[in-house]
């Protein structure tokens, strides 16, 4: 499967029959969806929570006399879920779906290290981050040239998705536990890694921003590359290659 | 083209927006949705070793004022007349399923046994304060009460009547009734409890969120069942604003 097996055999059509490869396998597809809903859910209903007491701070304690290092004014309703104030039905929601997060991230994440996804898909080789290649990869993004002639990841995006599994999920998952009492007395470790209750909650916070750009870009790209294609091959797993222009066919693996 | 699809956008992000809102009225979704802070509760308990203590502070890591909340000054000339008499005549009593009824007056309370803590006190806003708390552990007042088998739960009867006269209540299980930090505080930062912090007593439950941490103290009913007091999900708030009975995260 890993193998972006094409339907047809010819190993390079003309540019005219637009070439339709295997994208994205079924664990990937399921995950994706389930974690959108998830992530739409946890950032909507963390902004009400947010709205309950909307300052942050670092350290161990942080109230209104305290010095914050950030306030904002509350989120609107149409931000928020619920969209009208209300904190218990907000923790409700969010510390409902964050089972679903973070037992949607473990399954994926172990499912990929199994099936290969990790290692053939997402983890960069030596080539990709090189410099040059890298230039190379950032000029056709300021370029807005989405032409995708591979079923690979380009490497910007493969160190996205990284820094989106391993590192904004996972931080979110940990600081959001640090922010349990009941955590903290079973596990006293986690409040020290982050530097404290309200550190903790500020780390969440700008962690959920970093989520929230994400998703922006992500659905931004998304409609430059060509969305029925895109989401298509995120329902189905077949994704239709669009070749760049004859002139600059030079991209490598 | 364009605007026709941004208008399917956006309208169907406004009908899921609203499909969410009424999802979030249903009883029976937010039964559905209750059941993760009720996993939650599981998973802590069995992670949690039953006597593992919340995090104990130094004293210059205290916050520098210790805010407070909630009910600042009950109403009412009963609790007035106790303020103006020092707490003078306040009685605390222990009933409800134990074997040997007590009542304690706070000057007997701050005679006995004491332990002191400094620690954090988190709001389900998401604030924290840490300050220092002395009180009588619980844990005594119930093994001189002598609780009976079936007890289950502690429920404390506070003072304070919040909105439409309700009266503030919360209600512990045993496990942190009997944890070596649950304490009736009399002092905060080594002075004798003010009124807004919940003078003469008030609970501390350490691994839990503020709202279990009922001021006002007056009596401490053992009982089988929360179902029968009040609103019957054991506490002024879970009742009220349909907050969670375990508060620990």
């Amino acid at each position: 499967m890993a193998k972006s097996e094409s339907k047809r055999e010819t190993a390079h059509p003309p540019v005219s029959q637009p070439q339709t490869v295997f994208r994205h396998r079924l664990s990937t597809r399921i995950w994706h969806w389930v974690n959108a809903v998830a992530i739409f859910v946890m950032l909507m209903s963390g902004l009400m929570i947010f709205n309950a007491h909307p300052r942050l701070y670092w350290g161990q304690y942080g109230a209104n006399l305290d010095q914050p290092w950030l306030v904002l004014p509350r989120f609107p309703g149409w931000a928020t879920l619920p969209s009208n104030y209300d904190l218990a039905l907000g923790r409700h929601w969010h510390l409902a779906f964050a089972w679903v997060l973070a037992f949607g991230l473990l399954a994926y994440l172990v499912w990929s290290l199994f099936n290969g996804h990790l290692r053939k898909d997402v983890a960069l080789s030596r080539a990709a981050v090189a410099p040059a290649h890298l230039w190379e990869d950032i000029k056709k993004h300021a370029r807005f040239d989405f032409h995708e002639s591979e079923a690979r990841y380009n490497p910007l995006q493969k160190i996205t998705y990284s820094l989106v599994l391993f590192g904004l999920i996972p931080l979110l998952i940990l600081t959001g536990l640090t922010m349990s009492p009941g955590m903290n007395a079973a596990f006293p470790w986690l409040v020290d890694v982050f530097g404290g209750r309200q550190s903790a909650r500020s780390i969440h916070f700008i962690c959920a921003m970093g989520i929230a750009a994400f998703i922006i870009v992500h659905l931004v790209l998304v409609i430059l590359a060509g969305p029925v294609n895109e989401i298509r091959s995120m329902i189905t797993g077949w994704f239709r290659l669009s070749p760049p222009p004859a002139s600059n066919s030079g991209d490598s693996a | 083209m364009i605007i026709t699809r941004r208008n399917i956008l956006v309208g169907g992000a406004a009908g899921l927006l609203s499909g969410c809102d009424a999802l979030g009225k249903n009883e029976d979704f937010r039964k559905l949705l209750a059941l993760g802070e009720k996993g939650n509760f599981a998973i802590q308990r069995s992670l949690q070793d039953r006597m593992a203590l919340a995090k104990e502070f130094r004293p210059q890591q205290r916050s520098p004022v210790f805010r407070m909340n909630g009910t600042r000054q009950p109403r009412g000339e009963a609790y007035a007349k106790h303020a103006s008499e020092k707490f003078a005549n306040w009685r605390l009593t222990v009933d409800g399923l134990v074997a040997r009824p007590q009542a304690f007056s706070v000057a007997q309370l701050m005679a006995g046994p004491k332990r002191s803590q400094i620690t954090r006190h988190d709001c389900v806003e998401g604030w924290s304060a840490i300050g220092k708390w002395t009180g009588i552990p619980l844990k005594l007042l119930l093994d001189a009460a002598g609780l009976k088998s079936q007890a289950r739960f502690l429920v404390f009867h506070c003072a304070d009547k919040m909105g439409f006269g309700t009266p503030y209540y919360e209600s512990i299980d045993l496990i942190d009734a009997f944890h070596p930090q649950t304490i009736l505080a009399w002092a905060l930062n080594d002075e004798t409890l003010m009124i807004g912090n919940g003078a003469p007593l008030r609970l501390r439950v350490e691994r839990q969120l503020g709202y279990k941490q009922a001021k006002y103290v007056e009596r401490i009913e053992a009982v089988d069942d929360l179902s029968k007091l009040y609103g019957g999900k054991g506490g002024y708030w879970e009742d009220g604003a349909g907050y969670e009975w375990y508060a620990g995260i």
